[in-house]
């Protein structure tokens, strides 16, 4: 009976432990990275490749979202708002979540499918085909070669890319408003920009960041500790998409809390 | 003054009479599983040793160890005489930029240009420009018997027996003092793997260099071997000339050398 009861408190203490164990492994991987984007000799090549495969190439997947989000945006608070007559307010409304919560949100999602996936792909295949290993007897560190570079790109690039997409966003919803809900063009973009305050822009900038960190951290950790062949790279694959995603949700609402909540 | 000069008339019979590379005690778990139990091993310097054993055995394993990628759970590693296990991380970061490997399946960085693999090292290490590094690449890769344009292909681009050859010349660019060669001939043809295991012993014998081989190849293993060591369920269980190998007169070697099902070593397929 005892031991019925205290099945599954010692089932959820295990997991409890466990959980402890992964995110404490975790940190101690992402302290290490950033130490290393810190300390010399830097991997520039590596570096450039890292943020052109995340600014350059993650661009046209990010465009497409934030242009049809601003639309979406558009579209739907007009209808919405035409219930208590407030259709004026739209162009503000679109410009405050896009800069605020869609921009960030949406494109480091987007960013955590192709890069979260990519690096745990690659740097897991170097795991188990023991390339990781070889870079330690070449006089190289595999964290300073492998992760730094690539936590760096990350958050740099995020925040680039989050740029574009608000504009484009802003871009979206101008269309639809003067070519669908007739708002005279002028108009429209004043009132975008009436409301608009540097916070906004700013908050969904570091949210950016550290988005892009949370991406690199969890394709690098999650391919540089897998193990066991093919199988075991396309599980941190999953892991690392999964984990990124799941992460910027929650980091979102934190960080809202951190800049609004007064 | 005499006395000067036999002091170090001793340090140098001392120094040639201490073994490049001395393991003791070995051991080595993963989880419940004791994969190294104790071994021990001495290889002279300029000396070829070769480890022979089963599948999973723990050769490599041994290996991983003495180059500091796997940390063992007891035992002694010495390097010239020093306990590398006792050393601070940057004094064996020095040791180990002296020591090559040739890792089992090639481990070439498929995201580089062959000639970048060749000299990942030196340009690491700093001491070449990457200018530099592609002459010395070619004539790295031409001491392994592949042309110069090699260099500019992909690792994904060669053939196995290429790509071994490519993984040797990486091992050897950097001039080290101690080779570990992982299993060179695994997965070739015999006279691939022949030509590969003379290309193994030019390298080693030009560089002066200590090298511990695994294989599992007899043929190979009299080739490229001075003194020859079976490993069988973690322990040392027999070491010798590699010339002696087949007609030891140990059960065990015997068998193993000559493929035999029935003798001393029973194959584990359930664990
Ligand atoms: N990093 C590791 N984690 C868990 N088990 C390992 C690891 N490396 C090796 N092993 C296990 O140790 C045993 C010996 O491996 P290894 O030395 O690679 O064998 P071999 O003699 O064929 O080279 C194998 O059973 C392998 O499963
Ligand atoms: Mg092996």
């Amino acid at each position: 009976m005892v031991a019925l009861l205290l099945d599954p408190l010692a089932a959820i203490g295990r997991a409890t432990l466990g959980a402890c164990r992964v995110a404490g492994d975790a940190a101690l991987f992402a302290l290490e990275g950033l130490s290393h984007v810190l300390r010399p000799p830097f991997h520039f090549r590596l570096f450039w490749r890292a943020f052109l495969e995340i600014a350059w190439f993650s661009l046209p997947v990010v465009a497409l979202t934030a242009v049809f989000t601003g639309m979406v945006l558009a579209l739907q608070s007009f209808t919405g708002f035409a219930r208590f007559n407030a259709q004026s307010a739209i162009a503000s409304v679109v410009v405050i979540s896009l800069t605020r919560e869609l921009g960030p949100v949406l494109a480091a999602l987007m960013v955590a499918g192709r890069i979260g996936a990519s690096f745990a792909a690659e740097i897991g295949t170097m795991r188990v085909t023991d390339q990781i290993d070889a870079l330690t007897t070449l006089s190289t560190n595999p964290m300073k070669y492998l992760v730094a570079p690539r936590l760096l790109a990350a958050i740099i690039a995020l925040p680039l890319l989050v740029l574009v997409a608000d504009i484009l966003g802003v871009m979206g919803g101008w269309l639809i408003g003067t070519f669908k809900l007739g708002f005279v063009s002028a108009a429209y973009l004043k009132s975008t920009f009436d409301y608009l305050q540097t916070q906004d822009v700013v908050s969904g900038l570091v949210k950016a960041a550290v988005f892009g960190f949370i991406i690199a951290l969890m394709g690098t950790w999650c391919g540089y500790r897998s193990k066991g062949g093919a199988q075991g790279v396309g599980g941190a694959t999953t892991s690392a998409v999964v984990a990124a995603s799941i992460l910027i949700l929650a980091l979102d609402y934190i960080l809202t809390e951190i800049f609004f909540a007064q | 003054m005499t006395e000067a000069m036999a002091a170090t008339g001793r340090d140098r019979a001392v120094a040639a009479a201490t073994p490049k590379i001395r393991v003791r005690g070995l051991h080595k778990a993963f989880g419940p599983k004791q994969v190294l139990d104790g071994v021990d091993l001495e290889v002279l310097q300029g000396h070829s040793l070769v480890i022979l054993g089963g599948s999973g055995s723990g050769k490599s394993v041994t290996i991983k160890c003495i180059l500091g990628l796997i940390q063992p759970d007891a035992g002694v590693i010495e390097i010239d005489g020093q306990d590398v296990l006792k050393m601070k991380r940057r004094e064996r970061e020095a040791v180990a930029d002296r020591i090559g490997m040739l890792f089992q399946n090639g481990a070439l960085f498929d995201s580089l240009p062959v000639w970048e693999n060749v000299c990942f090292k030196l340009l690491a290490q700093k001491r070449l420009t990457r200018a530099a590094a592609r002459d010395k690449a070619a004539e790295v890769l031409e001491q392994v018997g592949l042309a110069a344009s090699v260099g500019e292909l992909w690792p994904a681009e060669l053939s196995g027996g290429m790509q071994k050859r490519v993984a040797l010349a990486r091992a050897i660019a950097a001039q080290p003092d101690i080779i570990f060669f992982d299993e060179p001939t695994t997965g070739l043809d015999p006279i691939m793997g022949a030509v590969i295991d003379g290309l193994i012993v030019d390298c080693v014998k030009r560089l002066g260099a200590t090298a511990i081989s695994i294989t599992h190849d007899m043929a190979s293993a009299r080739r490229i071997g001075d003194s020859a060591a079976m490993i069988h369920k973690g322990r040392i269980v027999w070491t010798g000339e590699a010339r002696s190998l087949g007609h030891t007169g140990n059960a065990m070697v015997d068998q193993f050398a000559n493929g035999e099902r029935e003798g001393p070593i029973q194959m584990e397929l359930r664990r």
